[in-house]
């Protein structure tokens, strides 16, 4: 993977919601390849630092460049999708009442527009993708079910297969494994690695567990701003970092059971 | 014996007898039959945007009546003899009014029964789904629609006959309007028309749009993150649902003869649903058998009970969305799960309820 200049740069990136700041002159730098996690206390602005990259919310200033040119803050949220910037929420957020692959053969990048979609018919080619996908996330005996009768597990990896269909080059992930079992969420690292073989991902992610096990570089925020960037073993070993969490200098041990 | 071979065959023998119903059945009687299967069109219409894409619109009364005004004011000028028709000279009025020329023809007069409810559709659609106008604050303007059209229907005594609406027809393309075989004629219109419709809702819903449809009706906010505007597929699917109703408005003119403000104004509107809710919510053919089972229920028990009836149409109704959540299609789905012992968990997992709003927010 080439690692030439940032996927995506947030330059001071502000937030406002009637006049507190939930992400202030925030910096943001993820390069191609990149498995990036997000960490802070609670109240830090990483959902919101997300919800800024996705078009969710519209930053009061600041600029958010996508593939070095492409300015997509002014841009509507599924515009943001489009062009491969993928979102995927906290809770599972998937179609119900549609069979897993109906939910994969939705998500898989193709022209959206009403009339196209009339027309549309599942190609042999489409149908590999969708059964590649479903072998990537591991639900292809479970393919012809209504999506809500997954488990917690197996709908966050539904959602994450969903969001693979459209190809995306950047992912941003909010707490996947919350809920999970450890047997999911060592699934779910997995799975990650595996996927940042072709795409950068963002986590934003509560279990130190977790972020200890898989990650390579993270991001720390607090009070809407960058607090520290490094490796988990620089960030673990800062001062500054173990005081905000805790308010004294602890390990990082100790926090991710207060997560 | 598969599941679709009985879907199947109970489809080709309720065919079947439809096909034969003028052997069997009165004049009077055909004529009811008539008129609840344009209703069934109508029906179908509102499942299509409520049942699938979970908007509810209580303003469908207004696309009925649309396209019903436009058969009606084909119907009066061929009465009239292309002159100025009687409920206009009571008004006063000396010329006829620039609109009501093209009406002239049929050729206008027939697709403008659908497109023009699509247009108001399409233009009520605009403003709303595009600003993200949803679930009961959508459903309010529907029915403001509904009092707008009402008021200026009855306002505009001149142009649309007001309260009385539009009656007296002579000829139907040139067929006298009382024959016997123009009536079978028309049933038999009506009948294809309502096969054309369920095929074509089928067809609709089968499509990858049909299932971005349903998945709006899940999760909007998640399909609008993978790329779908569900502004444009909601505004598209009220517009068929528009022109459905329209066909129905035309179908029913057809059959009864006269249209007039208080067949589309709030009670109508609110009515529909309540065929949709007793059929079965998301399914076409639910939707269809609900429409024909409470007019067919309306008509019987006001013929039987005069005074009473609308308490049996009450208690019908109380009952339905009381046990039978999921309508009369769920009622026979889960006797055939009972008796095939076995019914799926996931079919269980998403109720359909007639109380469900179908709109989840992130």
């Amino acid at each position: 993977m080439k690692k030439n200049p940032a996927i995506l740069s947030c330059e001071k990136v502000t937030v406002a919601f009637d006049g507190f700041k939930a992400v202030n002159e925030m910096d943001f730098h993820l390069e191609h390849g990149e498995l990036r996690f997000l960490i802070g206390p609670n109240g830090a602005g990483k959902t919101t630092m997300l919800d800024v990259i996705c078009g969710k919310v519209k930053p009061a200033s600041g600029s958010i460049l996508f593939q070095g040119d492409v300015d997509v803050s002014r841009k509507k949220e599924y515009q943001i999708a489009e062009m491969g910037i993928g979102r995927k929420f906290q809770a599972p957020s998937i179609f119900h009442r549609l069979t897993v692959w109906e939910n994969l053969e939705l998500a898989m990048s193709q022209n959206r527009s009403v009339f196209a979609t009339l027309r549309a018919k599942l190609t042999s080619e489409c149908k590999a993708r969708i059964e590649h996908q479903l072998e990537l996330i591991g639900l292809t005996h479970r393919k012809d079910t209504r999506a809500g009768g997954l488990s917690h597990g197996e709908k966050q990896w539904l959602e994450i297969g969903m969001m693979l269909m459209q190809d995306p080059k950047v992912l941003l992930l909010d707490e996947p494994v919350a809920g999970m079992t450890d047997k999911e969420t060592e699934k779910t690292g997995e799975l990650l690695t595996e996927i940042t073989k072709e795409r950068s991902v963002v986590v934003v992610e509560h279990d130190m567990e977790f972020v200890r096990a898989f990650a390579t570089k993270v991001t720390v925020m607090h009070e809407g701003k960058l607090l520290k960037e490094g490796t988990m073993k620089e960030v673990q070993e800062d001062a500054v970092v173990a005081e905000v969490y805790l308010g004294q200098r602890r390990d990082l041990d100790v926090v991710s059971s207060t997560a | 014996m598969s599941k679709g071979f009985v879907t199947k065959v109970s489809y080709s023998i309720a065919l079947l007898a439809l096909a034969l119903a003028p052997l069997f059945l009165s004049d009077f009687r055909l004529g009811l039959l008539s008129k609840f299967l344009a209703l069934a069109i109508l029906a179908i219409g509102l499942d299509l945007i409520w049942g699938y894409t979970g908007i509810l619109s209580l303003g469908h009364g207004v696309f009925f009546g649309l396209g019903a005004y436009a058969m009606a004011m084909y119907l009066k000028m061929e009465a009239s003899g292309g002159q100025l028709p009687d409920f206009m000279s009571w008004s006063g009025l000396e010329k006829l009014p620039w609109f009501w020329e093209p009406f002239k023809s049929p050729f206008f007069a027939i697709p403008a029964g659908i497109l023009i409810p699509m247009l108001v559709a399409f233009i009520l659609g605009i403003f709303t789904f595009r600003n993200r106008i949803r679930g009961v604050y959508f459903t309010i303007l529907t029915q403001a629609l509904v009092i707008i059209a009402v008021t200026l229907f009855i306002g505009q005594q001149q142009y649309t006959g007001g309260t009385n609406g539009i009656t007296d027809f002579m000829t139907i393309f040139g067929l006298p309007y009382q024959a016997e075989s123009t009536k079978i004629g028309l049933y038999f219109v009506t009948l294809i028309m309502l096969v054309l419709v369920i095929l074509f809702s089928k067809w609709l819903i089968n499509t990858r749009a049909g299932k971005v449809l349903r998945a709006l009706n899940d999760a909007e906010n998640r399909a609008r993150f993978i790329g779908y505007d569900p502004s444009k597929y909601q505004l598209f699917i009220f517009c068929i649902s528009a022109g459905l109703a329209g066909l129905a408005g035309m179908l029913f003119v057809l059959q009864v003869g006269i249209i007039s403000p208080t067949m589309m104004g709030i009670v109508p509107s609110v009515e529909i649903v309540l065929w949709v809710a007793l059929g079965g919510r998301g399914s076409i053919i639910g939707a269809a058998i609900g429409a024909v089972v409470v007019n067919a229920a309306k008509s019987g028990f006001s013929e039987a009970y005069p005074d009473g009836w609308l308490y049996f149409i009450g208690a019908l109704f109380i009952i339905v969305v009381v046990f039978m959540p999921k309508g009369l299609v769920g009622l026979s789905q889960s006797i055939r799960a009972k008796f095939q012992g076995s019914v799926k968990d996931n079919e269980k997992e998403s109720s359909n309820s007639v109380l469900r709003e179908g709109h989840s927010s992130i």
